[in-house]
């Protein structure tokens, strides 16, 4: 037998290990569909509990909207539940051209190509258009599934200090004997929930004639005036040479993604992209809600809008309670607490307040800086946020953190 | 004091370190221990070849050769002509 006992002792004295050091991910089980409120089963077996979402990407409250779920039911009758194809063997229905083409428009391109997730998107794109000639020059905070594609591609890569521009602009120096240049960053940081520079990259993008790839997922739909994204905040939409975005998160939160931008690109992913060749076509159902999604956000601002108000009274509150936050204006907002432990009991006593965020810690991100990562949704009333403010300060107090600065908390809990 | 050790660890420390971290020493593991990840290494290899005109090859710039400021130190030593 190849899964010998042995082999199988390797493992369970891995996930041990994992266990002793309390890191070990545990899954809470959701009785309901995504919303503010969910009912939630936790730990396994437990009586179901009502509590309030903290930690959903659903910033625009459109993973349970029934508009969106119509047309994801009228997708599924009219085009079937799946494909059975690549895309480019027979897996390629117009509802799909139709998607990238209402991508291309929403985010101001000149072409997309559909992924069945952005971290698909993030594997193919830069082995489909770089080569060793070239040089990837990537941000040292972006998402793991770019740091995934970037070590998948035979092009040389190196990093710059997070939004460090000076950083940044010796590195371009440093490669100007390279064919190309790739400068990659997240829009919007997941854990730290600040926005890359975009119209400072773009100047050094320019100047140094190198690429831009932006990887936008936790702004699509809601970050810049009309919700386009961070190229929108920046005022240089048709500047960036590469977006890739998600539709797992604010369009729905279901699951695909894209790689957005200039033309020949898309169709060089098209071309060579290996997670885009060799899985299955995204399902009618999803592409059907999508669209629906595309429309609800080119037609009305309102749900962004309630996002921002949202958001700014969230973080006023918390500030106000005497909590430090990472600053910023994105719905991402992190409650530091820099140990590991803490962060993690913390989230416990929220839950037993009828909160659910979580607690994240090293290797998530870096050693001694532990947080609970708030997200905010224009599905949030006021009074959810009232409820989570004051459950947060309620165990704020218990954990005696409130008003005091990151040393103390540290002197207190330790890194 | 050497002079090349210390060259080294001037680069490790702008390029790598953040304000509040702890001072290296020449025995600091770097990318064992999480200062220098395998992606920015490059940098730093660049930077020696260029300092001091020389190529190390692919093979010999392994994450160990790199891990401490003693043993880059070694290294660029095998490759630079005195």
């Amino acid at each position: 037998m190849a899964y010998s006992d042995e082999v199988r002792k390797l493992y369970q004295e891995q996930i041990r290990a994992l266990q002793e050091a309390g890191i070990l991910k545990e899954e809470r089980f959701i009785h309901s569909s995504q919303a503010a409120e969910i009912e939630v089963e936790f730990p396994a077996g437990a009586p179901l509990k009502k509590v309030i979402n903290m930690c959903a990407n659903n910033y625009l409250g459109l993973s349970n909207q029934p508009e969106v779920i119509k047309a994801a039911h009228e997708g599924l009758d009219r085009r079937g539940f799946g494909l059975s194809s690549v895309r480019f063997i027979c897996g390629t229905q117009d509802i799909h051209r139709q998607l990238e083409e209402k991508m291309t428009e929403f985010l101001g391109t000149e072409d997309t190509i559909l992924f069945p997730s952005c971290m698909d998107a993030n594997a193919g794109v830069f082995e489909a258009i770089l080569t060793k000639e070239d040089v990837i020059i990537s941000d040292r905070l972006v998402h793991a599934s770019l740091i995934d594609g970037i070590r998948l591609c035979s092009a040389m890569n190196d990093s710059y200090k997070h939004s460090d521009m000076d950083h940044l602009e010796q590195k371009l120096q440093m490669y100007q004997d390279k064919r190309l240049r790739l400068v990659v960053t997240d829009g919007v940081f997941s854990m730290d929930g600040d926005c890359a520079r975009l119209d400072r990259m773009v100047d050094l993008c320019e100047k140094y004639n190198a690429m831009l790839l932006v990887d936008d997922s936790h702004a699509t739909g809601f970050i810049g005036k009309t919700g386009r994204g961070t190229h929108e905040k920046f005022g240089v939409m048709g500047k960036v040479d590469i977006i890739t975005t998600t539709f797992g998160k604010a369009l729905g939160g279901a699951t695909g993604g894209c790689v957005s931008g200039r033309k020949e690109i898309v169709e060089m992913c098209r071309q060579k992209a290996r997670p885009y060749l060799f899985s299955n076509t995204v399902a009618p159902v999803i592409i059907a809600g999508v669209l629906r999604v595309l429309e609800i956000l080119s037609a009305t601002t309102e749900r962004r809008d309630k996002l921002e108000k949202n958001t700014d009274y969230w973080r006023r509150g918390l500030t106000e309670a005497g909590f430090i936050l990472k600053e910023g204006d994105t719905p991402i907002v992190p409650i530091m607490l820099y140990n590991a432990k803490l962060a993690q009991d913390f989230s416990v006593a929220l839950y037993d307040e009828g909160i659910y965020a979580i607690g994240f810690f090293f290797p998530v991100v870096p050693q001694g800086q532990a947080r609970i990562r708030t997200q905010i949704s224009a599905a949030h009333e006021l009074h959810h946020l009232d409820k989570a403010l004051e459950a947060f300060i309620k165990v704020g107090k218990k954990f005696d953190i409130l008003h005091k600065t990151k040393q103390e908390i540290i002197d207190k809990y330790g890194m | 004091m050497d002079e090349l050790k210390e060259v080294i660890k001037n680069y490790v420390t702008d390029e790598y370190l953040e304000p509040d971290s702890d001072p290296i020493d020449y025995d600091t593991p770097l990318i064992s221990g999480g200062i220098v990840d395998s992606f920015s290494m490059v940098s730093l290899k660049r930077f020696l070849e260029n300092k001091y005109h020389i190529q190390i090859p692919d093979d010999k710039a392994t994450p160990e050769a790199f891990d401490s400021v003693n043993k880059i130190a070694e290294l660029v030593r095998e490759f630079v002509k005195d």
